[in-house]
């Protein structure tokens, strides 16, 4: 028996121009959960291609409980006992739950050549291995009925009842409640007990703290280290991540001065009343005011039927004193509200465009002559000004926006809506998926906004953020605002009361 | 040097089927005397202006990642209406014998006006209705395609007045009318495409429709404007089309919104959405047509320079799907 249960070693990859993977390697100990961390572009995601033949590596060795493996793809990879559960699962929503799990290994009854699935096989085995994951469902259901982690339980299901010795999880977290994030831990105790490793792929520090036996750091394509989680502090791992020091993790405010209310919402209801209904809040020039929540608690909802992407029963929104009309986010937009989504990829970016034409879009009226022809000159000078103002690292301003990392594809729409300059700019989870270093320069934006007059709404789930930069924060649960609570007395301890509450 | 020959690489890829139609043409030329003559390239012009006019229509519904598969229909609907109302006053079969000499303007306003109508309900079932286009305009095709029938009664419509078929097939300086039409649109279109708020607010629902709406774009309307001034790009096409050939049937038009399709995308223009000039627009309508023009030259039958456009088509496609998923 070796030492470990997977050995990569001295992995390298290159692409044309680049070096994405230089002599990585990573050690994982049986029944261990070791977490892999690195800003976003250090070479995780390579890494693990690599691992499941997605890509083939330059150079470098994989060795699985000692023995030499040569893996082709990610179906050979299963079969060698390693399996991926992906940060974006990609399951069969119409089929049953028992079908998803056996998905091209259905178990079958021969007549002859002639093979018939068999369906009470296929339920049985699928209900043992469920109750494996502690996931009480009829395995004839169909998957869509499941929620976000529970499809995520399923995956585990179905990579245990291959019999993988090393499970990826690749940000599993990303969409879960709090409770199902206890939830996915105890599962993933459980297996470790058993002996499986699994690899684990976050930047949630607190999460790495409590599940994590081990980590292995990378940073640029290049291997840093590897430490047991107890001998290394938060301080050290995010230094050996961006490779300099952060001192603070949030920009320090300096009392930006509260100006008059600019934004009043009044009694807001859903269309769907169990969305949201009856929310109230105002919100100030030069204030950064938080929304915090459980995911699912109507925060995204009640933002986005304020800017216009859902419709509203009753209530009003006030800017700047007067009432308006909202029907889409055009109304918006002119009213002086912008609003960065929280699905950058889905209703963010324009992929296929340009990083000029993703920042102009919404401003296009500011720059007409006569009404008709677009000043070419006119974008071109906010659109240079924006990109060197928020230092989005790009190697022109013709760059495709999907060629760029999340950090700076976030950034060129934060560039969008400062093109446009409005009074009130809502940010929905504005740091997803970003790396230290950038999150550190988006609230460097944020707080600049806030001294600008402008009012600023914030979202977060990540508790930490929310009570770090906003001055206010205001509480949702199961779509009713339930409290408030200020900079100064709010810790994590009493939001979430107020995000529990019922 | 790696890098650069992957380059070469990938601009053969990237343009091969235009490539490989050149040379097509390139052989042509060799192996036939009068293939590369003045009149036979004359002759290719005259016949790509018409279709490139459609092309431009076809091409904005598809950088939205639509589609208009009423396009052909319509413009045989307006080289009927057209038609019928430039009629020589003494002619037999004269279908509104009543009628007198009409202003030729006013009748193509009339054409557009009527095409519009029918771009616009495109439109309107596209964007609010949100029917697939390939759907909402299929239905359009055979609705067009009845209007059409009950209006001529299925009679061919000629004996057209000089002046009507003088527009098309005149010369200024020895240039076609045709190709000057075709570049004066060309080149508002051009316009329209790259320095108006209408064309970023196009490109930008074909990169990602949720994404434009939240960053402020109406793109119902946006869609409802594509729709219509495609349907008058259509119209125009019709009219001349019908001024070209000195008269018109029923069947005018019929699959010239596939052609259309099949050039956009040789050009470049993505079905995927959010990707498409008007240079190749141009560029996949002149080749498309040099390929028929071979294929008459070296005398292939017409039933299967049917099959040799088929297969260029799927190719084209197939390539362009290939681009994308490389992307990814």
């Amino acid at each position: 028996m070796s030492e470990y249960r997977l050995e990569m070693r001295g992995v390298s990859k290159s692409f044309p121009g680049v070096k994405a993977l230089d002599n990585i390697h990573l050690n994982v100990r049986p029944g261990s959960v070791h977490a892999l961390m690195g800003e976003n572009g250090a070479g995780k995601s390579t890494l693990m291609k690599c691992l499941f033949g997605i890509y083939t590596m330059d150079t470098g060795e994989v060795y699985v409980d000692g023995e030499k493996m040569n893996i082709l793809n990610p179906d050979d990879a299963l079969h060698k006992g390693l399996a991926m559960v992906h940060q974006e699962l990609q399951p069969v929503p119409a089929r049953s739950i028992a079908e998803n799990m056996f998905l091209g290994r259905y178990p079958t009854i021969n007549f002859g050549p002639l093979k018939v699935i068999d369906h009470k096989k296929m339920e049985s085995e699928a209900s043992k291995w469920l109750k494996e994951v502690k996931l009480n469902v009829n395995p004839n259901e169909l998957l869509q009925t499941l929620s976000i982690s529970q499809m995520q339980s399923v995956e585990i299901a179905k990579a245990v009842s291959m019999g993988a010795k090393i499970i990826i999880l690749d940000e599993p977290t990303s969409s879960l409640t709090e409770n199902e994030v206890s939830g996915l831990f105890k599962i993933i105790r459980e297996l470790r007990q058993k002996g499986v490793s699994l690899i684990y792929i976050s930047h949630k520090m607190a999460e790495i703290r409590e599940i994590a036996d081990d980590i292995t750091i990378m940073r640029d394509g290049t291997y840093v280290g590897t430490w047991e989680v107890k001998d290394i502090s938060d301080g050290e791992i995010i230094k050996q991540m961006v490779g300099r020091e952060l001192s603070n993790i949030y920009p320090p405010k300096n009392d930006v001065e509260k100006g008059e209310v600019i934004l009043k919402v009044d009694n807001l209801t859903s269309i769907h009343e169990n969305i949201f209904r009856n929310c109230s809040f105002e919100l100030r020039r030069g204030e950064i005011l938080g929304f915090g929540g459980l995911v699912g608690a109507g925060r995204s909802e009640l933002m986005e039927a304020v800017f216009g992407l859902r419709s509203i029963k009753s209530g009003k929104v006030y800017m700047k004193g007067k009432e308006q009309t909202i029907a889409r986010p055009k109304d918006a937009i002119k009213d002086g509200l912008g609003m960065i989504t929280e699905d950058r990829r889905g209703t963010g970016i324009l992929g296929c465009l340009s990083i000029a034409d993703n920042v102009a879009i919404s401003s296009l009226n500011n720059y007409l002559i006569a009404g008709i022809a677009l000043d070419d000159g006119k974008i071109k000078k906010v659109v240079d000004e924006n990109v060197s103002k928020l230092s989005i690292k790009t190697p022109s301003n013709k760059t495709l926006i999907q060629s760029l990392s999340g950090g700076n594809q976030q950034k060129v729409i934060i560039a969008r809506w400062l093109a446009n300059n409005p009074d009130v700019l809502i940010m929905d989870e504005p740091t997803r998926g970003i790396d230290v270093g950038a999150k550190y320069e988006i609230y460097q934006i944020m707080i600049n906004l806030a001294k600008q007059g402008k009012g600023i709404i914030m979202i977060s789930s990540e508790m930490p953020e929310l009570i770090g930069m906003s001055d206010r924060i205001i509480v949702m649960c199961n779509g009713e605002i339930t409290g408030e609570v200020s900079e100064s007395e709010a810790t994590q301890e009493n939001i979430m009361s107020l995000a529990t509450k019922f | 040097m790696n890098t650069k020959s992957l380059d070469i690489k990938k601009l053969l890829l990237d343009n091969g089927i235009i490539i490989v139609l050149l040379l097509l043409v390139l052989f042509t030329g060799i192996m036939k005397d009068n293939f590369f003559s003045a009149n036979n390239l004359r002759n290719v012009l005259v016949n790509v202006a018409p279709r490139v006019i459609i092309a431009f229509g076809v091409s904005a519904c598809l950088i939205t990642k639509g589609t208009d598969l009423s396009a052909g229909r319509l413009v045989g609907l307006s080289a009927c209406i057209a038609g019928t109302l430039l009629q020589n006053k003494d002619y037999a079969n004269k279908m509104f014998p009543n009628l007198g000499d009409m202003n030729i303007f006013l009748v193509l306003l009339i054409s557009v006006a009527i095409c519009a109508v029918f771009g616009f309900i495109n439109g309107v079932v596209v964007a609010h209705l949100n029917v697939p286009a390939f759907i909402g305009t299929l239905g359009m095709q055979l609705i067009v395609y009845g209007v059409c029938l009950v209006y001529t009664k299925a009679e061919p419509i000629g004996g057209y007045r000089t002046a009507y078929t003088t527009v098309a097939t005149g010369n200024f300086l020895k240039i076609p009318y045709l190709f000057i039409y075709a570049l004066i649109i060309g080149f508002i279109m051009w316009f329209v495409f790259n320095k108006t708020r209408h064309g970023k607010y196009m490109y930008a629902i074909g990169g990602n429709e949720a994404a434009a709406e939240v960053s402020g774009v109406n793109v119902k309307k946006t869609k409802i404007i594509i729709y219509t001034s495609a349907a008058v790009l259509y119209a125009v096409a019709g009219f001349l089309l019908g001024a070209k050939s000195g008269g018109s049937s029923v069947n005018m038009g019929a699959s010239y919104e596939l052609e259309a399709i099949a050039a956009c995308t040789i050009g470049g223009v993505s079905v995927n959405g959010g990707i498409g000039r008007i240079s190749g627009c141009v560029i996949g309508v002149l080749v498309f047509e040099l390929l028929k023009s071979s294929m008459q030259f070296l005398g292939i039958k017409p039933d299967f320079q049917f099959i040799v456009q088929g297969i260029i088509i799927v190719v084209a496609i197939a390539l362009d799907i290939r681009k994308y998923i490389q992307k990814k």
